[in-house]
């Protein structure tokens, strides 16, 4: 949309782009804790050690990190209740076959009692906060309200079938209670759970290489240095300076990805002349093992100016810090200070998932900004939410091409579009994880996922909990196996990671 | 509460702390979702006596969007799904387990439980080239739906890529992509389209079996009926609009800013069937028409094919309050489709549950 967007030339109405930092902006807070709480907290939190805690020490610890209401000595003896009839039940569901008594869980019971509750109210805070999107966008998933141009929510304070003010009441409502639950419960929560967990602040650097194509503008998008989250690339771990991003040196090979260039296996192509022709050369089905010394992946692998680049909220989070935002460098500077490590822990496992955290706080502080500026363009009677003068395929240029830059909550995305006599001729996508788990390129150079696995410490090599801690922090959008070998390389075991 | 209760599903809600009361209202709202007249009292009985019910979730090649649909459930909610009335055994996205671990868990329901567990499918399954292009573990899909699905007592296929092939089989469908009905036959099947599949939908096909020990009755597509046996465009909140002949022309014009019909807009409700308009999404929150965007018609079959260009008007209906061309389009796109799905041997499963209704008489 962006991508078209771009190549016709069309500038959204600022209430389109309000509506775009809403629905995106609720989308980071409430992805974001979804990922804490239920895809990477149980790599961190062993459930079944929360049946031994004392619900009177739990509502203790609660009590000091936080004024979130449910923290009484009853309200975790229900929770603990709740926890050992499950348990006692039989049918351990989810649950079974988990790491549990694992060496690598460092929590005291205490803590892991009351992360599984809020790992429990968390998961009914997310339905609710998340029907903004329902309110601005139809549904939640896949929003069914963008256009190229601007959006499909009319507004009007005096319908019943449009944004009106009850609508900004309610997504009023939502907003505060996202950011109560982020305020009180997941960030304290994070800063709790990572003071156990120091030691992994030296683990799972990764590249060094940060790409951010920043977020939420303030104006038209066009001005990219307006973007409340800053655009911008950092390499070799230097917060001293921020360089510019210029999509012409984002170029994609495919020496080790199940695709064909026509020039060859050492190619590599900028989106606008990207090329997708599969060709898998990889094991018939079923298959133990991939020879990762020829192609063995369907993610291509793109490269900043042949740099391998990490991308999420922890190269956001280190662009804006590196680029002086105030809030960003605020919280962080928090963080920082809480679990007593400098600016370089943020290289890190614990960095990335403590940079998921702090941009899940500073989204959040935000939500109520824009729904006020929505409503005050309302106010003084704007209530434009397309642009109207593209919309024929009929006005577009014979040939015209764009791109469209977003930072989706698991980091930077970009789609290519070329436009010929009104019909799409190329199309690409390099989203997120394309970045983080991109095979190795025709340097040999590793991507994100692969280098952070490096010197990853594995207690017990059949129950590699440490690996998916890793793996989890980038937020993958895809499942991957990574094979444990021994200095031989015998294989040890394949794990599958979800 | 009687010794009798224990360990069924109303004895693990109330040990959650569900109270009768809202036992009650979410035996109420499954009601109203199926459509039974008084049915909330024989809901309610049956979730007293019953235990809980082994189910897998696989997913191929998908988004995990009906995965996110389903964390969207609120009555009952998520938390209540998977530690009170189901158990949840595999869910790649959201199990603790990886690898070895996670695989055993499924292992051990198809070994174990044959012929008693549920099974979700989300994601089509591609069959070109040997099934290449979809693996999980070194497993084809299609070897994994065979077994899987070819063991359990019922497959729920969720979404439109589990139901038809969805995106991944649209034009030119380069991996061979399919549904299950076409990836494994001979299996009892309940289909829920929908681009993702409304998690109401989910609970209440669950809460029907739970309740009545088969499956909902369904149509010649394999659906249900509580769910796709109404037109959107019958149940359209906008609908006095279309028939008055006022439409929005332009986004954001003075019929879009007053709720008039997004038909010329490119609304595919007058082909589409599907229960939005009447229990919509996110706890009842809103749908896409009540949100100012049309229909894209994601409960019809293949959808990205035959629906699209999206924001292109359906083709002969005329615009103003012609009332039976629009009908007649629904209806004839109703007819082809179920004459398509007939030579499919789709029916064979509306025979099947027919009869078992009949039985249960």
């Amino acid at each position: 949309m962006r991508a078209v967007e771009n190549a016709l030339g069309i500038t959204i109405p600022d209430n389109a782009r309000l509506i775009r930092n809403l629905i995106t902006g609720i989308q980071y807070v409430q992805d974001h804790t979804i990922h804490f709480y239920h895809l990477h907290g149980l790599d961190w939190v062993d459930i079944v050690s929360a049946l031994k805690a004392d619900p009177a020490k739990t509502s203790a610890l609660a009590q000091s990190i936080s004024d979130w209401h449910n923290s009484s000595t009853v309200y975790f003896k229900g929770v603990q209740d709740k926890l050992k009839s499950f348990v006692a039940g039989g049918q351990l569901g989810l649950y079974a076959n988990g790491y549990w008594g694992h060496p690598a869980y460092k929590l005291p019971p205490e803590a892991n009692l009351m992360a599984v509750a809020h790992y429990l109210e968390a998961l009914d805070w997310q339905k609710d906060v998340i029907r903004m999107h329902a309110i601005l966008g139809s549904k939640n998933p896949h929003a069914q309200t963008y256009l190229v141009g601007g959006m499909a929510a009319a507004l009007n304070p005096n319908n019943e079938m449009t944004i009106n003010a009850h609508s900004i009441a309610k997504m009023q409502q939502m907003a505060n209670t996202a950011k109560e639950f982020v305020e009180k419960v997941y960030v304290p929560d994070l800063l709790a759970i990572a003071s156990f967990y120091k030691e992994w602040a030296g683990y799972g650097a990764g590249v060094g290489n940060f790409l951010a194509y920043g977020e939420f503008p303030k104006d038209d998008i066009s001005n990219t240095d307006n973007l409340f989250l800053p655009r911008g690339i950092i390499l070799g771990k230097n917060l001293g300076k921020v360089y510019p991003v210029d999509q012409a040196k984002i170029t994609e090979y495919v020496t080790h990805s199940w695709y064909e260039y026509k020039e060859g296996n050492n190619a590599s192509k900028n989106p606008f002349e990207g090329v997708t022709d599969y060709k898998y050369t990889g094991p018939k089905p079923p298959f133990e093992f991939l020879d990762t010394e020829k192609k063995y992946s369907w993610v291509k692998s793109p490269r900043y100016d042949n740099h391998p680049m990490e991308v999420g909220p922890l190269a956001r989070m280190l662009v804006a810090y590196a680029s002086g935002h105030p809030r960003v460098k605020e919280v962080v500077g928090m963080v920082l200070k809480k679990l007593a490590v400098g600016p370089e822990a943020l290289f890190s496992t614990l960095g990335r998932t403590a940079a998921r955290g702090i941009e899940t706080l500073v989204v959040a502080e935000m939500l109520p900004v824009w729904i006020g500026q929505l409503a005050g363009n309302m106010k003084k009677g704007d209530l434009r939410i397309h642009d109207n003068s593209k919309w024929e395929p009929s006005s577009w240029p014979k040939e015209a091409k764009g791109y469209g830059f977003h930072e989706a909550p698991r980091g930077a995305l970009c789609h290519w579009v070329r436009i010929k006599d009104g019909k799409v001729e190329n199309y690409q996508c390099v989203v997120p994880s394309t970045w983080n788990a991109s095979p190795r390129d025709a340097k040999d150079q590793r991507g994100p996922y692969e280098q952070a696995l490096l010197g990853t410490p594995v207690a017990i090599p059949d129950q590699p909990l440490e690996i998916l801690r890793t793996v989890h922090s980038f937020d993958p959008c895809m499942a991957c196996a990574v094979h444990i070998t021994d200095a031989n390389r015998r294989e040890l075991l394949k794990i599958k990671i979800v | 509460m009687g010794k009798a209760n224990e360990g069924t599903i109303y004895d693990s809600l109330r040990k959650r702390g569900v109270s009768r009361r809202d036992f009650m209202k979410f035996c109420s709202l499954m009601a109203a979702t199926l459509a039974l007249p008084s049915g909330a009292g024989r809901i309610a009985e049956a979730l007293e006596k019953a235990k809980k019910p082994s189910l897998v979730w696989l997913e191929f090649q998908d988004c995990a969007g009906n995965t996110e649909s389903f964390l969207r459930a609120s009555d009952p909610t998520v938390v209540q799904i998977v530690l009170d009335i189901l158990s949840v055994d595999y869910h790649e996205t959201i199990m603790a387990p990886a690898g070895k671990q996670a695989e055993k868990s499924l292992d051990d329901v198809v070994k174990n439980q044959k012929g008693k567990y549920l099974v979700v499918v989300e994601g089509s399954i591609p069959l070109k080239d040997g099934g290449v292009y979809c693996t999980v573990g070194g497993k084809a899909a299609i070897d994994t739906v065979k077994e899987v699905c070819g063991g359990a007592l019922a497959t729920i296929a969720i979404g439109a890529c589990a139901w038809d092939g969805g995106i991944p089989a649209a034009n030119p469908n380069p991996t061979g992509a399919v549904g299950v009905k076409d990836a494994v036959k001979g299996i009892t099947l309940i289909n829920l389209p929908g681009c993702p599949a409304n998690v109401v939908n989910l609970t209440a096909t669950v809460v029907h079996y739970l309740t009545f020990g088969s499956l909902p009755l369904t149509d010649s597509m394999g659906r249900p009926l509580f769910a796709y046996g109404t037109r959107i465009h019958d149940g359209c909140e906008r609908r006095a609009h279309y028939d008055a002949g006022r439409f929005v022309r332009q986004w954001g014009d003075y019929g879009h800013q007053n709720g008039w019909c997004l038909y010329e807009m490119g609304c595919k409700g007058p082909e589409t069937y599907k229960n939005c308009p009447a229990v919509r999404w996110n706890q009842g929150t809103s749908w896409p028409v009540e949100a100012g965007h049309g229909c894209i018609g994601c409960a019809a079959p293949r959808f990205w094919d035959t629906m699209s260009p999206f924001y292109r008007r359906l083709p002969k209906v005329p615009g103003f309050g012609v009332e039976t061309t629009a009908d007649d389009v629904g209806i004839g796109v109703a007819a082809a489709t179920a004459a398509a799905v007939a030579a499919h041997g789709i029916i064979r499963a509306v025979k099947h549950k027919t009869e078992e209704e009949r039985e249960e008489k």
